[in-house]
């Protein structure tokens, strides 16, 4: 008999508004707090403690308008986050600051959040959505620099950028860029050259959001329809399906493969977080606790493997830790 | 008796005299099994013998002919034999057409389907015969469809047409379909019409298998005509005679070569089945070795997931009230579809709310009509009536049997109260197994639960096992354990389910005639007054209520419709069966003589060979209580 799913850890309540970005920022060991980043839509950033389960600082810099994405430039002093006022923001948070240092006006209206990938020592390259509707632009970091402009070709109908993932092999190899668009089909372009590499339609409706595994070279993308796709990418950086996953209720707002590649999260409409095994896309768990959709999961990046967390932010205001599988 | 060839002149007439004579004292099957086997090898290649053999039969006289064409035909191991024997005969001779195509085939029919194989293959096989094929079809198709041959004559007699019919659709080449294609299709229609108007579920079918099968034959192109029916053997066995048989006289004349012939397609065959599994397991290797590495690796157990549901927009309604407002208002169709399927869970877990609005409640429900695409709607509204029912039996009886009689319900509605009121009864009334000693090998007298709608054939069946276990006395088999026994709760309902049904059956109404049209009805509603009969054995009430009934059956005792003759049986049945007999005897023996007039004129004279069964099943339950009263001391 399966045992029942565990309860969360925790619930933190007291954003005040349904929460779209989550962001762990765990890795700095003893006397670092371990601290949750969480964007609402009301515009404010709350750095959570993790220890006194408190909201330890809270940012608002987006004039009202909803916070979708957040990350971390090396470590937790210095947080990006972009909001729908069509604004990213660097903030500063070392030593109890809470001041915007820097930001980027990307003229974007839609709702695809930017996907951050470290490639040397104090650089970074971004992707996000540009001003035309179909492109996506990829910045260097912090200076701030436009690397290419991806622009699919005339007549490809792709509709918007909906998920983008910057990704190498290994640092200091080549970046590549998987997005997937409003049409429902995957792109893989190559940066250097600004072209499409391969192209794969994994779903009949819009892709809402993308993950990708490079050691394996396999990736998960899920939509607003019933079913979860996986691809792999083949030895001549051709994309090809692999396998789909039928689900119970349709719609995945977010998907995330755990750092250590062994389950992945899906936050999903029908308001549960469900858990599978990397490997064979495995259904392990379902966790029901959330009471209105799900819009965020993000799992910690603790250094110590029985410590780690999967947060997933829901319209509910609430967001809600667990701690499941830990001991692999 | 051996011929001797050569170039003798002989005349063969004198053997054909003998032969009659023979055959026309009952002799057939002696004489012609030995003659048929020799005269089918000489003649298999040999002209001369073939034609010795068809001045044999030839000359067979006139008064002998019938019973000489008679044998060979029932004899004949096939229809190309049959034709080697006969020859043109049919053609030639007057008194042997007729004997093939009018009274083998539409006057008598007790012959078997390969007799019927023979005799409409042999018309196939030549060019001369094949006219009187197509005559005889026309005229097989004009009993099939004449409306009064489908309601008078015995289930027998129809479908031993239809089989003749079939054969002679398997053995019809184009162009003369092409030819008589007009006639064939105005034959099927009307034909149809008649069968599917009759009561009986069998004459229907018949009609369905045969329409369909004669559409198929005249529509080359375009949508054939397909019915939906249950297919048994029956049904397999009328279908597989649309394909021509293969000849069947070919294995015994070439028996080696057969056996050969089968051992290579066997050996194929094996090859094929042995060569396919060795890739099949080939197969499942790799995936097995893969799946064995990764499981290996993958040590996460995954939790409980069976609550993962569909997420439903609307939750079930809790209240009665709920789903009554649900049933009657709403245009929400998420809420009334889970209104309709929690209702009867509700009724029956709350019955005493469920009593205060269960009129209410059976009129919604007797109104209800699809308004999405439910699964299993008709079992759900029929099981909340149920339970509406029994929760709260004297008043909604009451209305659903008043409004049995009232104006302006369908057919459909009006036996729905049928199927309520009797699923309600046997609900309530749980008869157990009365403990006595029957045959071991008997089945369980037990009423269980069955399922419901055209479930008349099931309760004939339970009458007739509960019989059976009454009148074989002789063996002492072993006792059944007796089941956990309960209250009849049905003793002090079985008025007022039964006598308001049978209140008004004779006075017409402007859209319900029970004895006119709508016999189809009354059918039914005779086979649940016998029911409700059956059940309300050991009642209070039973003496009047079995008085009643015997007045009732009275009254239609003379219906045209065997459905609902069977029905009337049925009743009589019952009364027998749940009357107690001292009551029997003292109370209702007028009825009961007059019943038992009318049980003998029935066995002798009834066309259907089911009520005949029945009047004697009948007659020797009253014989058998008779016996019982005597014996008992007074």
């Amino acid at each position: 008999m399966a045992q029942p799913p565990p309860d969360p850890q925790f619930v933190l309540r007291g954003t005040g508004a349904a929460v779209h970005a989550l962001h762990f920022s765990c890795g700095g060991g003893e006397p670092d707090v371990p601290i949750l980043f969480s964007g609402s839509e009301h515009g404010c950033i709350h750095a959570w403690n993790l220890k006194t389960h408190r909201v330890d600082a809270a940012l608002d810099g987006h004039g009202g308008k909803s916070v979708c994405w957040l990350e971390t430039m090396g470590g937790k002093d210095r947080l990006l986050s972009q909001g729908r006022d069509q604004r990213i923001c660097l903030w500063d948070l070392a030593e109890g600051r809470t001041s915007v240092t820097d930001s980027v006006f990307t003229e974007n209206v839609g709702f695809c959040r930017c996907s951050l990938l470290k490639v040397a020592q104090g650089r970074w390259l971004m992707a996000t959505a540009a001003k035309a509707l179909e492109e996506v632009q990829v910045l260097e970091l912090p200076s701030k620099t436009s690397v290419c402009t991806l622009k699919p070709e005339v007549g490809a109908k792709l509709g918007m950028p909906m998920c983008l993932k910057l990704w190498q092999v290994t640092r200091g190899s080549q970046p590549s860029l998987l997005a997937g668009y409003e049409d429902g089909s995957v792109l893989l372009w190559n940066l250097s050259m600004g072209k499409v590499l391969s192209q794969l339609t994994c779903h009949q409706e819009p892709v809402m959001s993308l993950d990708f595994d490079s050691e394996k070279a396999k990736g998960i993308s899920g939509s607003s329809e019933k079913v979860l796709s996986i691809w792999s990418l083949n030895e001549q950086q051709n994309l090809q399906a692999q396998q789909t996953h039928r689900l119970v209720n349709a719609g995945i707002s977010d998907i995330t493969i755990r750092p250590d590649k062994k389950i992945v999260a899906t936050a999903g409409w029908d308001h549960r977080i469900r858990i599978f095994g990397w490997k064979k896309l495995k259904p392990l768990a379902v966790l029901d606790y959330h009471t209105a959709t799900v819009h965020s999961v993000s799992f910690s990046d603790h250094k110590n493997p029985s410590e780690r967390l999967l947060a997933a932010g829901a319209k509910d205001h609430r967001i809600s830790i667990w701690s499941i599988y830990t001991q692999t | 008796v051996c011929f001797i060839p050569g170039g003798l002149d002989c005349s063969v007439s004198f053997v054909s005299q003998i032969l009659g004579k023979v055959c026309i004292r009952g002799r057939q099957k002696e004489i012609l099994s030995v003659l048929v086997p020799h005269l089918t090898d000489l003649t298999k290649s040999d002209c001369i013998w073939q034609r010795i053999c068809w001045r044999l039969v030839e000359c067979v006289p006139d008064r002998w002919m019938e019973a000489v064409v008679l044998g060979f035909v029932q004899k004949a191991p096939g229809a190309d034999v049959l034709s080697r024997l006969l020859g043109n005969l049919v053609v030639k001779n007057k008194k042997a057409q007729f004997v093939v195509t009018q009274k083998m085939l539409l006057l008598q029919y007790g012959y078997t389907t390969a007799v019927l194989q023979n005799l409409l293959g042999y018309l196939s096989l030549d060019s001369l015969r094949r006219a009187l094929m197509i005559k005889v079809l026309q005229e097989l198709l004009e009993t099939w469809g004449s409306s009064s041959a489908v309601k008078h004559s015995p289930v027998e007699q129809q479908q031993y047409i239809s089989k003749a019919i079939l054969i002679c659709l398997s053995h019809l080449k184009e162009p003369e379909i092409e030819s008589c294609r007009q006639e064939l299709l105005m034959s099927m229609m009307e034909g149809v019409k008649c069968h599917l108007d009759s009561s009986l579920p069998q004459i229907r079918r018949l009609g369905m298998i045969v329409a369909e099968s004669i559409s198929s034959k005249i529509t080359t192109d375009g949508p054939v005509l397909k019915f939906q029916y249950e297919e048994d053997d029956e049904a397999r066995e009328l279908k597989s005679l649309l394909v021509q048989a293969p000849l069947l006289s070919v294995l015994p004349d070439l028996p080696d070569n057969n056996r050969n012939e089968n051992a290579e397609a066997a050996l194929p065959a094996v090859l094929e089945s042995n060569g396919k599994s060795p890739t099949e397991t080939t197969h499942v290797m790799p995936d097995g070795d893969s799946d064995a590495e990764l499981d290996s690796d993958d040590d996460l157990v995954p939790y409980d997931m069976s609550e993962d549901k569909e997420l439903k927009k609307t939750k079930a309604p809790v209240y009665i009230r709920d789903c009554i407002e649900v049933l009657t208002g709403s245009e929400d169709l998420d809420k009334w579809e889970e209104a309709v399927k929690a209702l009867e869970g509700l009724v029956r877990k709350n019955p005493a709310a469920a009593r205060e609005v269960s009129v209410e409640l059976a009129k919604i429900l007797l109104h209800l009509e699809e308004k999405t695409c439910l699964e299993g709607f008709a079992e759900l509204r029929q099981k909340a009536q149920v339970a509406v029912l029994t929760t709260d039996p004297i008043p909604v009886a009451q209305y659903l049997t008043s409004q049995f009689y009232s104006l302006n319900y369908s057919l459909r509605q009006r036996i729905d109260i049928l199927d309520v009121l009797v699923l309600a009864a046997r609900e309530l009334s749980c008869p157990k197994a009365h403990g006595k000693t029957k045959h071991s090998g008997a089945q369980n007298p037990c009423i269980q639960l069955l399922p419901e709608s055209d479930s008349s054939k099931d309760w004939r069946r339970i009458v007739d096992e509960r019989i059976k276990s009454k009148t074989r006395r002789f063996a002492k088999g072993q006792s059944q354990v007796e089941r956990p026994s309960g209250p009849n709760e049905f003793s002090s309902l079985a008025g007022h389910f039964f006598f308001p049904l049978i209140q008004n059956f004779d006075r017409p109404l402007a859209t319900f005639d029970l004895l006119g049209e709508d016999h189809f009805v009354l059918g039914r509603l005779v086979h649940t007054l016998a029911v409700l009969m059956y059940l309300a054995v050991n009642t209070m009430a039973v003496t009047a209520m079995g008085k009643a009934l015997l007045e009732f059956v009275w009254a239609l005792r003379f219906h045209t419709d065997s459905y609902v003759r069977q029905g009337l049986l049925s009743c009589v049945s019952s009364v027998l069966l749940s009357v107690p007999a001292e009551r029997l005897l003292q109370d209702v023996t007028e009825e009961l003589l007059e019943t038992r007039l009318w049980l003998e004129d029935v066995v002798e004279k009834d066309p259907d060979g089911d009520c005949r069964r029945l009047a004697l099943q009948n007659l020797l339950l009253m014989e058998n209580l008779k016996k019982k009263l005597e014996t008992v001391p007074s």
